[in-house]
C-alpha cells in the first residue's frame, strides 16, 4: 500500500448526500476476480450516457477537463453507504483517487478507505462546499499535521483514529502487524477454550 | 461499572489495547460467500499467509449463483462462474466449510448462518457483507466488513477496530396486528435517518421488541445498516435459545447448558449507559413503503409522497432527484400507482414464516396479468420446508415463479435484473438508483404488502387483500 504523508491535487465535488456504494461501483461493474480492473466501473452509472456503455457524460464531474487529473473528491454525508463491497475503495484507488472528503462516511467504507490507502477525510458541510468553490485549483492534505489546505491558504484540521493513520502514513499491511502479537493471540486462544469451550468445535465441556 | 450488552462481548474478546480507543479483538466466526470470498482467500494465499482456524469459518454460494431452476456454475453474466469455481476451490484448499450449490444447506450467508446455528449469543461474526449485522438478532456480535478485514480476520483471528459507540433503540408496546419487522425498520429509518445510527452499535430494546420471533428480529436487525450502524444486537432471551437448540452447528449437550448459562447473562446492565437513546411507541407503527431512492426516503403507506423542501433530512435536490427517478410528482398518491414486477425474497425477508404469510395472501388468487412476480427463497432449506407444506404450489398457482435459494434479484452480481423504468415492490432493503436493474424504480415495503400489490397490480395496503377464509 503506497504510504500517504502530504498530497496536493485536483478535489472534485460531487456534492451529494448519501452516495452509495452500488453508485460508486454498480455490480454488474465486478466482472473479474480480484482488486484491480475496476477504474471504469466506478461511477459507472453516473459517467456514461448508457448503462453497459462507455460513452462519457459531459455533464458527469470526473467527465470535464478541469477535473480530469482529480485525485480527491469532494462529496456528501454518509458517503460509502450500502453495499459493503470493497469493490467500491479499490475502483477509486485504480481510478487515481487518494482521499474523499466528506461530512460523514459509512464505516465499513472508512475501514475499506484506510486499508487501500484512501484518506478518509471528515469536514463539515460548510467546508466541503467551500474546497469545492476554489475547485480545480489543487488543495493539499497533510496527514503528518491532520490538516487540509485550500489552494487560497485558508487551513482546517481534520480528526483521524490513530490506528488509521498510522497505517495510512506508513502504508502498512494490518496481517503482519497483527501477527506480531501471534504470542498474545495464542495466549488469549487458550484461555478462551477454558472460558467458553462452546464456542470452539470440537471441545468438550 | 454498568456494562451493556455490547460492552459485555467486547470485553471478552479483547485480546489487546491498540491505543487511541483501538482493539485487538478476536473474531469467534468468518463467514464467506462467492462474490468475495474467492478474492480474499486467493489474495491472502498469494500473499503468504494461510487460515487461522478452518473450522471455524464457513462459505456460502449466494450472491452470484443463479436462482433458477436447475441451476450450475453457470450464471447470465458471463463471468459469474468464475467468481463461484474460485471461491469453491479456494475455501477446499483452506479447509472451511462449504455450503455449495446442491447442498441443502445453501443459501443467503444470514439466513443459513442462524439456521445451522453458526451464530450464538455473546460470539464475534464477520462477513464482508453489511448485511451481516442481521445476525444480531441472536445475541451476536455481528457485522459487516470489507474483503481486506476479511483476510485479517481469517489470518489472525482478530480483527483491530476503534471501539463503536452505542446507541439503544427502545420500542414500547405492541405492533398492530398486520405490520410487521420491515415496517418498523422502514419507519426507524424514517424518523432518524440513512445515517442515524452511524457508526454506532444499535441494541433494540423494550417490550415490542422481546415479543418479535427470531425471524422477525432478523428483518429488523438486517437493516440496521441501512442507519449506517455499525451493527445492530437483541438481547438473547428464551425465544433465542428455544430458536438455537439442537442446530447443526449449536453446542450440543454439556456444552450447550453452559452456552445457556452464560447467554443469560448477556443483557445490558439496568443503568448501562448508551452514548444514544432514541424510544418510540409500536404503535406508532402503520404499513410502510419507500418513496425514493434511499431507505430514508420511507412513509407511511396511503400518504402522497413528499413535495420538494417537505422533506427534513434530504434537501431539496435530493427529492427532485429521487422523484424524477422514481416517475414520480411532487405530492403523488403511492397508492395506486402500477406496478410491473413484485419480488419476495432476499436477506430482509425470505424466510419460510415470511412465505407463510405470504401465501396466505395469495392463496386462490392470482397477480395482475401485467406483473411479473418472483419468489426467491433464502435457503435451500426454507425452499424445501415450504415444499414440504406445499407453499412453492401457491406461489405457483398465483403466477409467482419459484426459485432457488440465493440473494438473486435484490441486486444484480449474477447479473439477471429488472428492466429500465420498471416499477418495482420488493421485499428487499435497498431502494438504490439502479439497485435491481439499470433505471429500475424499486419501492421496499413487507412481503404482505408486495404480495397484496402483486395481486392488484398496483401498489395497495395489505389490509385490502383479505386472506381467503
Amino acid at each position: 500500500m503506497t504510504p500517504f504523508t502530504t498530497w496536493t491535487a485536483v478535489a472534485a465535488p460531487l456534492l451529494r448526500d448519501n452516495v452509495d456504494t452500488d453508485a460508486i461501483i454498480p455490480s454488474r461493474e465486478i466482472k473479474s476476480v480480484g482488486k484491480t480492473g475496476l477504474e471504469d466501473g466506478l461511477f459507472a452509472g453516473w459517467r456514461y450516457t448508457q448503462i453497459g456503455g462507455r460513452e462519457p457524460d459531459p455533464g458527469f464531474v470526473l467527465n470535464q477537463p478541469a477535473y480530469s487529473d482529480a485525485q480527491f473528491l469532494l462529496s456528501g454525508t454518509n458517503f460509502g453507504c450500502g453495499s459493503s463491497r470493497e469493490h467500491a475503495a479499490w475502483a477509486l484507488a485504480d481510478y487515481g483517487f487518494r482521499a474523499v472528503v466528506a461530512p460523514s462516511f459509512n464505516p465499513i467504507f472508512q475501514g475499506n478507505c484506510v486499508r487501500n490507502g484512501i484518506v478518509p477525510v471528515v469536514q463539515p458541510a460548510g467546508v466541503v462546499a467551500q474546497l469545492a468553490d476554489e475547485a480545480p485549483d489543487p488543495m493539499t492534505i497533510d496527514l503528518v499535521a491532520c490538516k487540509i489546505r485550500a489552494s487560497s491558504g485558508a487551513t482546517w484540521s481534520f480528526e483521524i483514529g490513530e490506528e488509521a493513520r498510522h497505517m495510512l502514513l506508513k502504508g502498512l499491511d494490518a496481517i503482519a502487524l497483527t501477527l506480531l502479537r501471534r504470542a498474545e493471540i495464542d495466549t488469549f486462544l487458550a484461555g478462551d477454550r477454558r472460558r467458553r469451550p462452546w464456542i470452539y468445535p470440537g471441545a468438550t465441556a | 461499572m454498568a456494562k451493556t450488552l455490547f460492552d459485555k462481548i467486547w470485553e471478552a474478546h479483547r485480546i489487546a489495547d491498540l491505543g487511541d480507543g483501538a482493539a485487538l479483538i478476536a473474531i469467534d466466526r468468518v463467514l464467506l460467500h462467492e462474490r468475495t470470498g474467492g478474492v480474499a482467500l486467493q489474495s491472502l494465499e498469494s500473499a503468504g499467509y494461510s487460515v487461522l482456524a478452518p473450522e471455524r469459518a464457513f462459505a456460502t454460494m449466494d450472491h452470484v449463483v443463479d436462482t433458477r431452476p436447475g441451476r450450475t456454475d453457470e450464471t447470465l453474466m458471463p463471468t459469474g462462474k468464475n467468481f463461484i469455481v474460485a471461491t469453491r476451490e479456494a475455501a477446499r484448499k483452506a479447509g472451511m466449510t462449504m455450503f455449495d450449490i446442491g447442498d441443502p444447506r445453501q443459501g443467503i450467508v444470514h439466513i443459513i448462518s442462524p439456521e445451522q446455528g453458526i451464530i450464538q449469543p455473546g460470539s464475534t461474526l464477520v462477513c464482508p457483507d453489511s448485511h451481516t449485522c442481521s445476525q444480531g438478532a441472536l445475541g451476536g456480535l455481528a457485522w459487516g466488513i470489507g474483503s481486506s478485514e476479511a483476510e485479517h480476520a481469517l489470518a489472525t483471528g482478530t480483527l483491530r477496530i476503534q471501539k463503536p459507540g452505542t446507541m439503544r433503540i427502545t420500542v414500547s408496546g405492541q405492533l398492530a396486528r398486520g405490520v410487521t419487522a420491515k415496517d418498523l425498520a422502514l419507519y426507524i429509518l424514517e424518523q432518524i435517518g440513512a445515517a442515524g445510527s452511524r457508526g454506532l452499535v444499535v441494541e433494540y430494546a423494550g417490550t415490542a421488541i422481546a415479543a418479535l420471533d427470531i425471524d422477525q428480529r432478523l428483518t429488523l436487525c438486517n437493516m440496521a445498516t441501512e442507519l449506517g450502524a455499525f451493527t445492530a444486537i437483541i438481547a438473547p432471551d428464551d425465544t433465542t435459545f428455544a430458536y438455537l437448540e439442537g442446530r447443526p452447528f449449536s453446542p450440543q449437550g454439556a456444552l450447550w447448558t453452559q452456552a445457556v448459562e452464560a447467554g443469560r447473562a448477556l443483557s445490558s446492565d439496568v443503568d448501562a449507559c448508551f452514548d444514544r437513546e432514541w424510544s418510540m411507541d409500536a404503535s406508532d407503527v402503520a404499513p410502510m413503503i419507500t418513496w425514493g431512492t434511499s431507505p430514508q426516503q420511507a412513509m407511511r403507506l396511503g400518504a402522497p409522497v413528499p413535495r420538494t423542501g417537505a422533506s427534513t433530512r434530504d434537501t431539496p435536490e435530493a427529492v427532485v432527484r429521487a422523484l424524477d427517478y422514481m416517475g414520480l410528482k411532487p405530492e403523488q398518491e403511492i397508492v395506486g400507482l402500477k406496478i410491473d414486477a413484485a419480488f419476495i425474497g432476499s436477506c430482509t425477508n425470505s424466510r419460510v414464516s415470511d412465505l407463510r404469510r405470504v401465501a396466505e395472501i395469495l392463496r386462490g388468487k392470482h397477480v395482475a396479468p401485467h406483473v411479473r412476480a418472483i419468489c426467491v427463497p433464502g435457503s435451500s432449506q426454507v425452499r424445501l420446508a415450504a415444499e414440504a407444506e406445499g407453499l412453492d404450489q401457491v406461489f405457483l398457482d398465483a403466477g409467482f415463479e419459484w426459485r432457488e435459494a440465493g440473494c438473486s434479484m435484490c441486486f444484480y452480481a449474477g447479473g439477471e435484473s429488472f428492466g429500465p423504468q420498471e416499477r418495482v415492490i420488493s421485499s428487499t432493503n435497498r431502494n438504490f438508483e439502479s439497485r435491481q436493474g439499470p433505471g429500475t424504480r424499486t419501492h421496499l415495503a413487507s412481503p404482505e404488502t408486495v404480495a397484496a400489490s402483486a395481486i392488484a397490480g398496483q401498489i395497495v395496503s395489505p389490509a385490502h387483500s383479505e386472506p381467503t377464509p
